[in-house]
Order: structure tokens, then sequence, then C-alpha cells
């Protein structure tokens, strides 16, 4: 796959967006002919690929997926979370039936995964506008740093502030491996449709998007921000999580920007007090 | 005459809380109904049925499990993982 112009390579507040909430979305950003077509091409299926397939070989039996991945703003996202050439995991097409009675439990994909300075993306793309009443993916903004095992989570039926997917058809949105999400009911008389693949990435995911606005106040903004589900004292926690993974994707772990981490992390080495304080030391006697 | 018995059956609901205080405000709920009247499911609602705990008690709903408070493992203070103040209610209907 050639090099994404710098242009379409995300900023750093869309990382840091991205780092925050887990997951970045594209409003329409595939082109209405490609949407028209979709739904045939994936009625008829994609072609399956092995596990670990570089992105450049896994899609050859399938121009529609060549031409989605390549979109200049597709490539770019690509690029800036996973690097260059990275590998396809899986993919599926996702058919949610009109009205499907079963909504799935809130889930992560996979099993648990608590890498720390690595993660791979999902890329969903939506072919059709999506309604409410048809069952768009819910997720949880924030929820891709707890570590817990697939659907352990299958108790949260409704979490304040999650996101019920709505969109414009041609719309993509790429999620950390780690968020917890899930199909809703479709309660619509339209059957939806979503394709998806999961990228791994081959190189250390380092200043890897634009990196022209790193200092700029908006990613402190984004990487300080809260969501309405987060308890109280968990909600700390969060942020100095996300700020862990934001000093391991830029390399500076000296920011941050509200001190959570290195006010826990500060142990002086530096010794000052002297001998003569020591209440055991001997006694000179003249 | 006779004597019909009526069986009474159990709604639940969860309420996830923001700290272990029950008048805390609810950050997340999820419904259970043993009569089979209402299916409520995964992300079938945006907006909370009770602001607290408490209002939950006001209703007539009756706690049975409160989560207990647990220290982090050690090695493990910064890990974040499931909701932590999590309350069971009941009505039996």
């Amino acid at each position: 796959m050639p090099h994404p112009h710098r242009k379409n390579l995300l900023t750093s507040v869309q990382m840091a967006h991205f780092v925050a909430t887990g997951s970045l979305r594209m409003d329409a950003v595939v082109p209405e002919e490609m949407n028209r077509q979709a739904i045939e091409v994936l009625d008829n299926g994609i072609p399956g690929v092995p596990y670990g397939t570089p992105l450049s070989e896994a899609f050859a039996d399938s121009e529609f997926v060549q031409r989605l991945v390549q979109l200049p703003e597709v490539a770019g996202a690509i690029h800036s979370l996973v690097g260059p050439e990275p590998t396809v995991d899986h993919h599926a097409v996702h058919i949610r039936k009109a009205n499907e009675g079963e909504a799935q439990n809130l889930h992560g994909d996979a099993i648990i995964d608590v890498r720390e300075d690595a993660f791979d993306v999902q890329l969903m793309y939506y072919p059709q506008d999506v309604t409410l009443e048809m069952g768009g993916t819910l997720s949880v903004p924030g929820s891709h740093l707890r570590r817990t095992n697939e659907s352990d989570t299958g108790r949260y039926q409704n979490l304040l502030g999650q996101t019920r997917l709505v969109c414009p058809a041609g719309t993509v949105q790429f999620l950390h491996h780690g968020i917890w999400h899930g199909g809703r009911k479709n309660d619509s008389s339209i059957d939806r449709y979503m394709f998806k693949i999961r990228f791994n990435p081959t190189v250390r995911q380092v200043g890897l998007w634009n990196l022209e606005d790193l200092y700029d106040e908006e990613v402190a903004r984004e990487l300080g921000q809260t969501f309405p589900w987060y308890e109280n004292a968990t909600g700390r926690l969060e942020i100095y999580n996300r700020v862990k993974l934001w000093q391991a994707i830029t390399g500076d772990d000296t920011y941050d920007p509200d001190y959570w981490v290195t006010r826990v992390s500060n142990r002086p080495q530096r010794v000052v007090s002297q001998r003569s304080v020591n209440p055991h030391a001997k006694k000179v006697i003249a | 005459m006779t004597v019909q018995q009526q069986t009474l059956r159990q709604q639940v609901l969860v309420l996830y809380l923001a700290s272990s205080a029950l008048d805390a405000r609810v950050v997340g709920w999820s419904t259970y109904d043993g009569t089979g009247a209402t299916s409520p499911t995964t992300g079938d609602s945006d907006v909370p049925p009770y602001a607290t705990g408490l209002d939950a008690l006001k209703d007539g709903w009756r706690l049975f499990q409160a989560a207990q408070l647990l220290p982090p493992q050690p090695g493990h203070e910064y890990d974040v993982s499931f909701l932590k103040h999590e309350f069971f209610f009941e009505k039996l209907v």
C-alpha cells in the first residue's frame, strides 16, 4: 500500500480523541457510488483470509474492499493508528435482520487484552443510513482500557452516555480492540449491514500520525475528558491510564497535563540528611 | 370455598452508582422482568430509570444486594475493570 499523503493522516487532536474515547468516526467518508454497490457485494460475501495476512495481499480477490481501505481518509487513519502494512486479523460481514429480536450482550472482542503500548483497531463500515430503530452498534466511550474478558460485561444493559450509532451511509468508525460494544436489536423493517476488518500493527505504534499539533491545548482537553458513566474515583484512574497510553505512543513520558501520573510516580532518591542528626550516632567524648 | 395461591414473581433492577453511597447518581442500569411482561435488553435506553439509588427505594424497590468494598490487589491499584458500585433491587409482583 502506498504511504498516505500527510494531509490525510490523523492529527494529534484526533489521535488524542481516539486514546480518550477508544473510537474515531468518519461520517459519509465512503462515496455514494460504493455504498450503492456494497449491499450486493456484502450479500455475496467477502472471501476469507488467513490470520495475519498483510493488508496489501489480503483482499486480492475483493476489488471493493481494496477500494475501501485505499480511500485517502481511510488509508490515512489506518496508517496513523496501526502504521504501514498492518496485517488483517480477520474480517466479517454482520447483518442484523429486519425486526431481529435479539441484541448482543455488551462485550469486548477476542479475549482480555492488556497491552499497554500496542493496540489493534477494528474498522466498521456502514453502507446504509443507520437510524436508531435499525439497531446501530452500541459502544461505550472510554471503556477500552477496562480489563474485562469478552462478554463478562453482559450484565450491563445501559450505561449513561453510551453511543447508539446513528449515522449517514458511508460512515466508517475505528474502534480500539478493547472497547465495550454490541449489535443492538433491529426494530426496523430494513436489514442492517456492517462490514468490519480487524488490523494488527506490525511496527511500534509511536508517532505514526501528523505530529504538527502534538502539544496543542486541544490534545490535553481530549485526554482529560470524562464520561457520564464513569464512577467518580475510577474516572481518575481512567485518565491515568490513558495518559500512560499517550506517553507510550508519543514516546514522551513527561507529558502529563493533569499530573495524575507524575504525582504518584514521585519517589525522590536524593538524600540530604546529615550524620549529625542521627540520634543513634556515637557521641564523641573529649 | 376454594383458596387460590398467588405466585409472586420477581422483577430485578440493577443500578450502578457513581460511588459506594446509595444516594449517589446512577451511571448504569439493567432490568430483568420475571413476569415476562417486558423484555429489557442491551442498549434499549439512554435515560436511567432513577437519578440515584435512593430514588429507587422511594419508588418501592427493595435493596437485596450491594457490592462489597474491596481493596485493590497489590500491584493493580491503577487497573480499571468492572463497575464497582453495583446494587441489586427487587419488586415482587
